[in-house]
């Protein structure tokens, strides 16, 4: 049997229930919603908590709805129902392409965007999902709300914008004409950690690309920003030289370490390899919306 | 008439007797009721928790176990001092091996066991591990098995009196040298070949545990343990504990996988069972996955090279040499006088002009193991090196593999056929399997696809395994376990009402014997299986034997059941003809019934004789009364199952995945007792195949780190891998078993990893010039591979 060490729980009723009990247990204590994180980190005594905050209670942080010109997406809500959003799915396909591939149905009825994003593993594929999406994310704390910008939210390795004693409650992402977006990943077997993975926004303008967003997983500290690959992109028309030259970047600007998953030569060209396809989809799927 | 129901069913829903039958066990298993290790609590009882070495080779300075002792719910810390004291400190392995209980002096590889902690609970146990203080002075680390017998290498086993190196056992050879050299020297062809058939590890989904109660009044020790041999494991217990063998009873309840990961005695049993003895209650010690993987019994490990020739177009010759890694401590599964296991019937299903193999085995700093995972004692590693070199030579001459394959087959009329290692085989048509699988394959249509993709620029293999094994170990002429025979009793009880319990040694891990043995004695006797119960796992109530690993449950367990349901009716016609007022030999049998020969009308049923033999009427002159018979059966030969194999795979040419998108699977194990039940252990193994082929390996870093101590490190696979397999079958019952048959749990976790390794070479031997990929086939290997870079796993 796996054990965790002793640990405090108590389960809230609010978000503002939940951002006191931070405060009263101190930096030591977690947030816990899905779980499927943390509890395994905590049986392998790689994570020792001193409480356990639970927010499972917390209903009204799941959902998925448009408001203004925006989709929101709170914390709460679970990976089975990103999977099956056709709204979610219908802007921004790339999230059932990520969700189809990220663990399993036991996982997935379980694990939470907010819990994806504030573990900010650089192996998880919500992150790069999110920063390919430009999403923001708002983050309450007991001052009140700011809203994070996914290039402002990862600040290092396992570390986010997201303070002591504050939630992160909300995802938003911006509906904004010409979109379309994938994202691809290479994985040892179903439900693994991914090799590599590459996500991918692209919002045309005609024939050209009005912005774009990159990012990658599983091949660095933290999930990789492709903004000079972004850059090279923008406002020119995707021509499959540019897209293979965006591939080159992305090979270049990753920095992956070898590991169980492979080496390092190995992730640098899945890196290019799926940023070429993930290009290549999104930009079909613009096609297919007009 | 009310006779019929007992008569043979045409009905395919409820055979008496052979045929698909929903298992019985599974009514428990998919509503959650089954009763594991862990679901067992009893009055008392308390917990263990192996403290164990972050160290791959250290030498022990001290331990102090104060401040765990001081924790308020540690009841007691073990550690080897303690043991020394009970003389449990080390203990025999299966090879005549030594292993330490808890490490006293030396830790040897990284999850060695060095303190058992005592606590009223689990969580409390896990705690207090880390309140014990071990100092270690760290000595150097052998990883490598081929680094194992440089000259200044580390000498790992200093416990044992005139080991000067890690040698582990010398060098077992069979066949022929010289012979084998001719055939060489003659020969039109001859390919080399390096590979590895890499560690890797059954991995149970239920993990180890044990419960020991001994009653300090009575002396009696009960042990709750689900492993695979329970009557063998009760003699080492008795030996090695100095107790009374009649006075332990081993009891496995229902068991989540055993894979030979369950076959061996490991430290963390004896440690609860010294514990109940010195504590007087119960202890409970069930190991976590990380302890199954790092500590618990490996698999394969096997360094090979390998050479094949040929002449005039047909295979002549193989000449093997292997290094085997044995771990720290020599507990490899295999019978007395086979240090190899049946490596040995590596010349395969090919009629060969000669073979010459030699192994030899080290110590590293690595978990001991080399358990045979679905496996009969290393014919798998066997398996999949002849198989690699048929491709190998099939490629090296230009020709069709299977082309090769069929010109150097032992033909039909061959057998018995005496291979050139040793081994008598009693049956087989081996060419018409082989185009049974071909047929279901097409394989010519997958030709001309592969040929038309590679066209375009894809990459499609088209792998083919034909495997021949030996299971059902074994004759007691031959072979033996710590000296046990590996022989398998039956015992079989027909009650008044005409129903029946049959009591076997085989151990049930999964495998659905409750069914199996239930559909034996109803096909020998008429009494419907489900008035059949098969009882097992209890050594107070089930017959002496060697339990289930190798494929023996059918192939010895069957046959004793069979010969003892036989004895039984023998005993039913004595009583049927007293009934008949008739001969003994006037009677004829149909299933169900002795009926008087020209006469069918007149019989009775094997109700009714049940009744008879326990009612007041007299018994035949000198039969005493009742309906109970028990064997002891001693198989004459080994079965020898095969099997023809294709996969079908794709490979990414970007990303280097690897898709298995069809396999085929047509088995010859005789006769099926269950098809169903075969069709599901065909389904399982194949998917442990794919496992092994494409993710499975327990690797080490330089310093002796295991790096797969997880299920997210340590992959197998999921139904997502699986393809929809296609199965097919050839019937050539065993001339020898009572039942025609042969075995079957093992043959596809034997026969699909070459297969799927030639598919995925087959892919990219023409494009990019790959001539071999050692397992596992994952993306950045098989990349590497294409890359003209390939390695063998670390």
């Amino acid at each position: 049997m796996q054990t965790p060490a002793a640990f405090g729980y108590e389960r809230a009723t609010s978000v503002d229930g939940a951002i006191a009990a931070l405060g009263r247990f101190g930096e030591d204590a977690r947030i816990i919603a899905g779980g499927h994180s943390l509890l395994p980190m905590m049986k392998l005594r790689l994570a020792s908590p001193s409480h356990l905050v639970d927010i499972n209670d917390l209903t009204d942080l799941a959902y998925i709805r448009e408001v203004g010109g925006e989709l929101r997406i709170g914390a709460l809500t679970r990976h089975v129902e990103l999977l099956r959003s056709d709204l979610l799915a219908r802007h921004y396909p790339l999230f059932r392409d990520a969700e189809q591939v990220i663990a399993d149905p036991v996982v997935r009825n379980r694990g939470t965007i907010g819990g994806s994003l504030c573990q900010a593993d650089a192996a998880e594929d919500l992150s790069s999902v999110c920063t390919a999406a430009k999403a923001r994310v708002v983050i309450r704390g007991r001052e009140g709300e700011r809203v994070v910008g996914m290039t402002d939210f990862h600040v290092g390795p396992y570390r986010t914008a997201v303070g002591a004693g504050e939630v992160l409650t909300e995802v938003r992402l911006d509906l904004r004409a010409g979109a379309g977006s994938a994202h691809e990943k290479v994985e040892r077997r179903a439900g693994d950690w991914a090799i590599a993975a590459a996500s991918v926004t692209v919002w045309m303008d005609g024939e050209r690309v009005g912005d774009v967003g990159i990012a990658l997983s599983a091949v660095g500290l933290t999930t990789i920003h492709l903004s000079r690959a972004e850059a090279l992109l923008r406002d020119r028309v995707p021509t499959e030289d540019l897209i293979i030259q965006a591939g080159q970047i992305a090979s270049e600007d990753c920095s992956p370490f070898a590991d169980g998953r492979g080496p390092v030569d190995y992730k640098r060209h899945l890196a290019g390899v799926l940023t070429q396809r993930a290009l290549r989809r999104a930009i079909a799927r613009t096609h297919q919306e007009a | 008439m009310a006779v019929m129901e007992n008569l043979p069913s045409a009905s395919t829903e409820r055979p008496i007797g052979f045929g698909r039958l929903k298992r019985k066990e599974d009514a428990r298993f998919i509503r959650g009721q089954g009763t594991y290790l862990d679901d067992i609590r009893l009055p008392g009882m308390v917990h263990g928790a192996i403290l164990r070495s972050p160290y791959a080779h250290a030498r022990i300075i001290s331990i102090d176990t104060s401040r765990a002792l001081a924790h308020p719910n540690v009841a007691a810390v073990v550690t080897a001092k303690d043991l020394e004291t009970l003389g449990l400190a080390w203990m025999p392995t299966i090879s005549y091996d030594t292993q330490a209980v808890l490490a006293g002096d030396k830790v040897r590889f990284q999850g060695q066991e060095v303190a058992f902690v005592i606590a009223t609970d689990a969580y409390s146990a896990n705690d207090a591990l880390s309140l014990i203080d071990v100092e270690y002075e760290p000595l150097g680390v052998i990883v490598n098995a081929r680094k194992a017998l440089d000259a200044g290498a580390p000498l790992i086993r200093d416990d044992k009196a005139g080991q000067r190196d890690n040698l582990a056992s010398p060098t077992w050879e069979a066949g022929d040298e010289e012979a084998t050299n001719r055939a060489f020297a003659e020969a039109d062809t001859v390919v080399t070949r390096d590979m590895i058939y890499p560690r890797c590890h059954p991995a149970p989904l239920e993990t180890c545990g044990l419960i020991a109660d001994f009653n300090p009044v009575t002396g009696q020790l009960d042990i709750y343990n689900g492993n695979q041999a329970p009557h063998a494991h009760r003699t080492v217990y008795a030996h090695v504990a100095g107790l009374a063998e009649h006075m332990i009873r081993i009891r496995c309840q229902d068991i989540g996988g055993g894979f030979g990961n369950k076959v061996p005695i490991y430290p963390g049993y004896v440690c609860a069972i010294a514990g109940s003895i010195v504590a007087g209650v119960p202890v409970k010690w069930v190991e976590n996955r990380t302890e199954n993987l790092v500590s618990t019994g490996f698999a394969r490990d096997y360094i090979m090279r390998a050479e094949m020739c040929s002449k005039g177009g047909k295979i002549t010759g193989l000449r093997v040499d292997v290094l085997a890694d044995h771990g720290a401590f020599d507990s490899t599964a295999q019978p007395t006088k086979f240090p190899a296991g049946f490596f040995h019937i590596c010349c395969g299903s090919y009629d060969l002009q000669a073979s010459h193999v030699k192994v030899k085995a080290v110590y590293t700093n690595k978990a001991p193991g080399g358990v045979a995972y679905r496996c009969s004692f290393r014919i798998t590693e066997a398996v999949y090196m002849v198989e690699r070199m048929v491709d190998a030579l099939a490629l090296e001459m230009g020709v069709d593999p299977i082309d090769l394959r069929m010109r150097s087959f032992i033909g039909p009329d061959q057998f018995p056929y005496e291979t050139t290692t040793g081994w008598t085989y009693d049956s087989g048509n081996y060419a018409e399997t082989m185009r049974v699988a071909m047929d279901i394959a097409g394989y010519e249509e997958l030709r001309r696809e592969q040929a038309e993709k590679r066209e375009r620029g894809e990459l499609m293999g088209i792998g083919v395994s034909f495997f021949t094994e030996g299971v059902g170990a074994g004759p007691r002429k031959h072979m033996d376990i710590l000296g046990l025979a590996m022989n398998d009793g039956a015992d079989l009880r027909v009650h008044p009402s005409g129903k029946a319990v049959v009591s076997i040694s085989a151990q049930t891990q999964g495998q659905g014997h409750e069914t199996t043995f239930a559909q034996i004695v109803a096909e020998e006797l008429g009494i419907p299986p489900e008035n059949v119960e098969v009882r097992h796992g209890d050594t107070d109530r089930s017959p002496y034997g060697l339990g289930t690993y190798g494929s023996r449950s059918t192939p010895v367990s069957g046959a004793a059941v069979a010969v003892v349901s036989r004895k039984v009716r023998d005993k039913a016609r004595l009583i049927a003809a007293s009934m008949l007022e008739t001969r003994p030999e006037d009677l004829a049998w149909e299933k169900g019934r002795w009926y008087v020969r020209g006469d069918a009308e007149k019989g009775v049923l094997i109700e009714e004789i049940a009744s008879r033999a326990y009612s007041g009427a007299p018994m035949p002159e000198g039969l005493e009364g009742g309906l109970d018979a028990q064997v002891i059966y001693d198989p004459p030969n080994l079965t020898y199952p095969y099997g023809a194999y294709i996969a079908v795979v794709d490979v990414d040419p970007d990303t280097a995945q690897v898709t298995v998108r069809r396999f085929i699977a047509v088995d010859d194990c005789g006769v099926r007792i269950n098809p169903m039940i075969v069709d599901g252990q065909i389904h399982g193994g194949l998917a442990e195949g794919i496992g092994i082929a494409l993710m499975e390996l327990i690797s080490f870093d330089e310093d002796g780190n295991c790096l797969n101590s997880s299920l997210m490190d340590y992959l197998i696979p999921t139904a997502l891998e699986c393809p929809d397999f296609e199965l097919g079958e050839t019937v050539t019952p065993c001339p020898h078993h009572p039942l025609g048959a042969k075995g079957v749990g093992e043959s596809p976790n034997v026969g699909s990893p070459p297969a799927i390794v030639n598919a995925v070479i087959d892919a990219l031997a023409v494009t990019h010039g790959v001539k071999h990929i050692d397992m596992p086939c994952t993306p950045a290997r098989v990349w590497a591979a294409m890359q003209g870079r390939a390695e063998p796993p670390q």
